[in-house]
């Protein structure tokens, strides 16, 4: 990474030494926070990539009615792994890393908490991924009973099975320490004069999913270990014939797999929350109503599960307390939507690629809004349950949702990180061709769930076949145009325009902006002064 | 009823009329010839041949409506903001506007009380849904891998429902058989599901293996089939209404996932009474075949 000149106005660069290590060992023994986050970012994309071959598979597969490519064991498999490797693998480390890169920085602390725990939690994903993606070679090939392995289903599985359930403990244990790490950083390291309801919305949004992720990898932990020792051990957890319950799988899981979608989405929320305001050139409406409503979304989190097992036959009680409880969560989350929009009102709006990717998370997540509440009216689920109209549903949430909010995250971040600006007009291609195909892949998936193709088969019936291949279409487009994104951070890196000063956008605010960029290796040796702290805070 | 729910009569916005007219044209989907039918059409779900069914299609246009009208208002204020305040026009932004908490506790209240409004006929349908009581006719369904078996306790009838031989065929990993050549590819068994018209029917859903769930869409119900358990569901073919209903299997089972449909031949009274009665002999002559020769 290229040096750029200290500016003067900023004592603390003076700390700015680089006293890094060369060579391997500054990645293999890394510490620094600013290391492991590129670390994790580069992982997630390798990741992003490999999960995106196998959606590409599947859309191949889908292309038209009849089966040209694969068996419909592998197609399972590839299901299975584009889930495991998308979730596990590219959405949330590239939120540990933001969170790496960003948490010290936004809150004038000189590092995480925990260095040595943070390389560690790194360190545990290549193995993890190492050994789930090498279960493709073992006897029975991979793992092929769906991300949310369900039993008896998933029990049937042969030499991938306990490949499977470790590289989910490993994945867990990960989770757990990065999770406690930003809990520590956030709780500690705060500069003096940053009190909590000053803090930046990333860093608010990732403390409360900190807290979602200690409360719930546990639960996953516990549930794939039962399901370890029925298989493997002659328990009976979850095998009716010995006494068990299959149902009580979906229960656990999902009380971790709620709370997880959220896990995924909620820095998101912050990380929007901080480009709007910037390209408004207006700070964030309503920012404590954004805590509060981030807050109690992750409470209502935990009480929702069941609403992706309507179909099980669980008693009417428990049909409307679900159905209630799910409606909840439109509220606050109606009251982020309104939050944002009413920062751009009366704003000065500029468009470049971080607000482009903002916008698009603004308009498409709030249409998998929309289809979340359809969702949660029981009646109506039992129509769109285990359909093509979920699988739009979630794409809408997790790619224009948690992907796009990364990208934006990435590109308003990015000139911070290198000291260079990136090219506009490819960041701008990148984006419109995302946003395009993104809705030519999976809105039609919309049409094709209420018209009764269920999710996770490898052939359909013909009266299928016209919007699959507009489907798949999207889909081969929408995965060449993410080519363009690392390639875009190839070429900044290398050959990007030095920013000067301290400020890529005009409208930034908060601590990162008061630093040189790049950002010095090891910054906020010396606290931020109280002036730079409310310069940055003034909402 | 809830149902005049769907009075709402957006006329201005054409485009999306237009979409939903196209939907509910193409709505009786597969009923009949599938071949007959464009997929282009098939936007929409069906509103189907049940009292449930058409339930349930109220409740989802209803809830389609509602997030049509606030997307139309909230990204009306976004696609506003978007076009009149950008820098580019010269606008100037107005940094006073921060915190307002009257407009906070405006914008918290409203959609707590449209999603009461969702709530009412919602938690109705669950009711609906939920009401097996009275049963005229009751019918054991067991999922396994792959196929369905239906037994009719008492009547002295029970056979395996399987995907028909030729879907089989073309269905093979590059069979050189166009599914386009085979009537209702993939929806089609060897022996389908009868049952009459205008009778109550109770279904005890369970499965030997792994979990199923059995789905007919034009009846509005889908429930799992899960080893261990045995699940309750019900319907009421209208009767007016005799025909072939097709699904599949809607929870996944394995590599044979996508070749468990189902078929649901609803027939009169009068001739599910002489099917019943065709069908008990011919399973008894079966049987007593198998015994002498084994």
């Amino acid at each position: 990474m290229a040096e750029t000149p200290h500016t003067e106005v900023h004592a603390h660069a003076e700390h700015d030494h680089d006293h890094k290590p060369h060579g391997w060992r500054r990645w293999v023994f890394a510490t620094n926070h600013k290391d492991i986050g590129t670390m994790y970012l580069i992982f997630s994309c390798i990741m992003f990539f490999t999960g995106g071959t196998f959606a590409m598979l599947i859309r191949a597969e889908l292309f038209k009615p009849g089966l040209q490519i694969v068996d419909p064991g592998v197609f399972n498999s590839l299901t299975t792994m584009h889930g495991l490797v998308m979730i596990f693998g590219a959405i949330m480390p590239a939120w540990v890393g933001l969170a790496n890169w960003m948490i010290p920085i936004q809150i004038g602390a000189p590092d995480m908490a925990l260095p040595r725990l943070n390389n560690l939690s790194f360190w545990i994903l290549p193995f993890a991924f190492a050994l789930l993606l090498s279960s493709w070679l073992v006897p029975g090939s991979a793992p092929a009973g769906g991300w949310t392995m369900y039993p008896p289903l998933t029990l049937q599985f042969g030499a991938s099975f306990p490949m499977l359930i470790f590289s989910i403990h490993l994945m867990g244990i990960s989770s757990i320490l990065g999770a406690i790490n930003v809990v520590v950083t956030i709780m500690n390291l705060r500069a003096p004069g940053m009190t909590l309801l000053r803090m930046p919305l990333f860093v608010w949004t990732w403390l409360i999913t900190a807290f979602l992720l200690v409360a719930v990898m546990p639960v996953l932990a516990g549930a794939v270990t039962m399901m370890l020792t029925d298989h493997f051990f002659g328990t009976s957890f979850f095998n009716a014939a010995g006494g068990g319950d299959p149902v009580m799988f979906q229960h656990i899981f999902w009380f971790f797999g709620h709370p997880e979608v959220y896990i995924m989405i909620l820095p998101g929320f912050g990380v929007i929350s901080e480009i709007i305001p910037a390209f408004s050139r207006k700070p964030l409406f309503g920012y404590e109503a954004m805590v509060y409503a981030t807050a109690s979304i992750a409470f209502l989190s935990f009480i929702v599960w069941a609403h992706h097992m309507f179909t099980v036959g669980l008693p009417t009680s428990a049909l409307l307390f679900f159905m209630f409880a799910t409606m909840l969560i439109a509220v606050p989350t109606g009251v982020k939507v309104f939050n944002w929009t009413a920062t751009m009102w009366r704003g000065s709006l500029t468009f470049e690629p971080p607000m482009l990717f903002a916008l698009a998370f603004l308009f498409l997540f709030t249409i998998g809004g929309f289809s979340g509440l359809m969702l949660a009216m029981v009646p109506a689920d039992f129509q769109y349950q285990d359909t093509y109209f979920v699988v739009a549903h979630f794409h809408y949430v997790l790619v224009s949702g948690s992907a796009f909010a990364i990208m934006a995250g990435v590109y308003y971040w990015l000139p911070k990180w290198v000291g260079r600006m990136y090219d506009m007009r490819l960041g701008k291609w990148h984006f419109w061709l995302s946003a395009i195909f993104f809705n030519v892949l999976f809105f039609p998936q919309h049409f094709l769930g209420l018209a009764g193709m269920p999710r996770r088969i490898p052939d359909y019936a013909v009266q299928f076949a016209d919007w699959n291949m507009v489907s798949s279409i999207g889909g081969f487009a929408f995965g060449l145009s993410q080519l363009l994104f690392p390639y875009l951070i190839w070429k900044c890196v290398r050959s990007g325009k030095p920013v000067e000063g301290t400020k890529a956008w005009e409208g930034a605010r908060g601590l990162e902006w008061e630093l040189p960029s790049p950002a010095p290796y090891h910054s906020w040796t010396t606290p931020p002064t109280e002036a730079m702290i409310a310069r940055g805070a003034a909402h | 009823m809830h149902r005049a729910r769907l009075g709402i009569r957006p006329g201005t916005w054409l485009s999306i009329a237009a979409l939903l007219a196209a939907a509910a044209a193409a709505s009786p989907a597969w009923a009949d010839d599938p071949s007959a039918a464009s997929g282009w059409g098939l936007l929409n779900l069906p509103v189907g041949v049940t009292s449930i069914s058409r339930d349930v299609y109220s409740i989802h246009m209803m809830a389609f409506w509602i997030c049509v009208i606030i997307g139309i208002l909230v990204f009306g204020v976004m696609i506003w903001s978007i076009i009149f305040h950008r820098r580019s026009r010269g606008a100037v932004a107005d940094v006073t506007l921060v915190h307002n908490t009257k407009v906070e506790i405006v914008w918290t209240t409203i959609p707590v009380l449209i999603l009461i409004g969702m709530a009412i006929p919602a938690a109705h349908g669950i009711v609906l849904i939920g009401d097996d009581a009275n049963s005229q006719l009751d019918i054991k369904v067991t999922g396994f891998q792959w196929g369905w078996q239906y037994t009719y306790p008492g009547k002295g009838v029970s056979f395996v429902s399987k995907l028909d031989e030729k879907s089989m065929a073309a269905s093979e990993l590059d069979s050189g058989i166009s599914p386009y050549s085979v009537p209702h590819y993939l929806r089609n068994v060897d022996h389908p599901l009868v049952v009459p018209v205008g009778t109550k029917i109770r279904l005890l859903i369970g499965a030997v293996d792994v979990i199923h769930s059995w789905w007919v869409p034009d009846f509005g119900i889908k429930k799992d089939a899960i080893p261990g358990y045995i699940n309750e569901s019900w319907f009421e073919v209208d009767a007016d209404k005799p025909g072939v209903y097709r699904g599949q299997c809607a929870e996944l089972c394995g590599r044979g996932h996508a070749y468990m449909p189902i078929v649901v031949d609803a027939v009169s009274k009068a001739d599910f009474q002489a099917w019943l009665k065709r069908e008990a002999a011919a399973e008894k002559a079966a049987a007593a075949a198998n015994a002498s020769s084994s």
